[in-house]
């Protein structure tokens, strides 16, 4: 993709994903942070779907059941004995 | 860092094949949840990606003694998962996996009317700003009902777009683990990805935006 010189807002933030991924190539991506240095609004938007990715990252797994936990251990009794 | 991982694991493995509990209570609080995700991914129903978890622990558990840590081992874990998983999958006569390439992907991200429409001097542009967040207190950003709605958000995405931002970045899979465990191209990992993050950026916008 080669993105245009006029970048808008409304554009940016559909390749937000593939800037961060390292997938836009080298002059997509001058282009890309040539506007965020520009436009308050996009490099809040940024920061936002950056917090977004790192929030995510800290759920917390739900617990496993113990009764699936007991059926494991179970499991790996069985396999020690052969 | 990666010479640590590796001791790590080759600890690991050694307190398996010594058969101590601890060592394979410590792997089933790591990797269970995921595998019977992306279990998820091939066979139906919750009960039967439960059978396939426990297959592949029990495989898990038979070759490791032919181990021979050329990838790590969660890699390895879920390629012995893909392997039974596809089997079983065959077997109940499902395709697997289901395509992502139907997923509507052409929606916008943003809301069309958060920018000046086409024809105005400054036509796709903001109307107004996003608000920052870094100027909120600490404890509404990180807090617990924060964490809520993101869950809510990712709950309610499609299956596909749900499982990508699960691996991706709840359990901090790269995207070539995602895209080999899923059966899917680099860019429709990367476009599932994207509509997934916007989405849970946007019910923390909602929910943030509140006073």
């Amino acid at each position: 993709m080669l993105i245009s010189e006029d970048l808008t807002c409304q554009e940016l933030v559909e390749l937000v994903t593939e800037y961060l991924e390292g997938g836009l190539s080298s002059t997509d991506r001058d282009r890309f942070e040539q506007h965020i240095v520009l436009c308050d609004g996009c490099a809040v938007y940024l920061e936002q779907m950056r917090t977004t990715i790192s929030l995510t990252g800290s759920l917390t797994e739900e617990a496993i059941p113990a009764e699936t936990q007991a059926g494991l251990l179970g499991l790996f009794r069985d396999w020690k004995q052969g | 860092m990666v010479a640590q991982v590796e001791a790590a694991e080759t600890e690991l493995l050694d307190a398996l094949r010594a058969g101590q509990e601890a060592a394979f209570e410590a792997l089933v609080r790591e990797y269970h949840a995921s595998i019977v995700r992306v279990a998820r991914i091939y066979v139906s129903n919750r009960a039967t990606a439960e059978e396939v978890a426990q297959e592949t622990w029990l495989a898990v558990l038979n070759g490791l003694d032919r181990f021979e840590g050329r990838s790590s081992l969660r890699t390895w874990i879920f390629r012995i998962l893909t392997n039974i998983a596809r089997t079983r999958a065959q077997r109940d006569a499902r395709s697997v996996p289901f395509s992502a390439v139907g997923d509507p992907s052409g929606e916008p991200v943003v809301d069309p009317d958060r920018f000046a429409p086409a024809g105005e001097r400054w036509a796709g542009h903001w109307k107004s700003y996003p608000d920052r967040w870094d100027t909120l207190p600490e404890a509404r950003l990180i807090g617990d009902e924060t964490m809520e709605r993101i869950q809510a958000a990712i709950d309610r995405l499609p299956p596909t777009q749900r499982q990508v931002i699960t691996l991706r970045d709840v359990d901090g899979w790269s995207s070539e683990e995602v895209c080999s465990a899923m059966e899917i191209s680099e860019t429709n990992q990367r476009v599932l990805l994207h509509r997934a993050r916007s989405k849970v950026r946007q019910a923390l916008e909602a929910y943030l935006g509140q006073d």
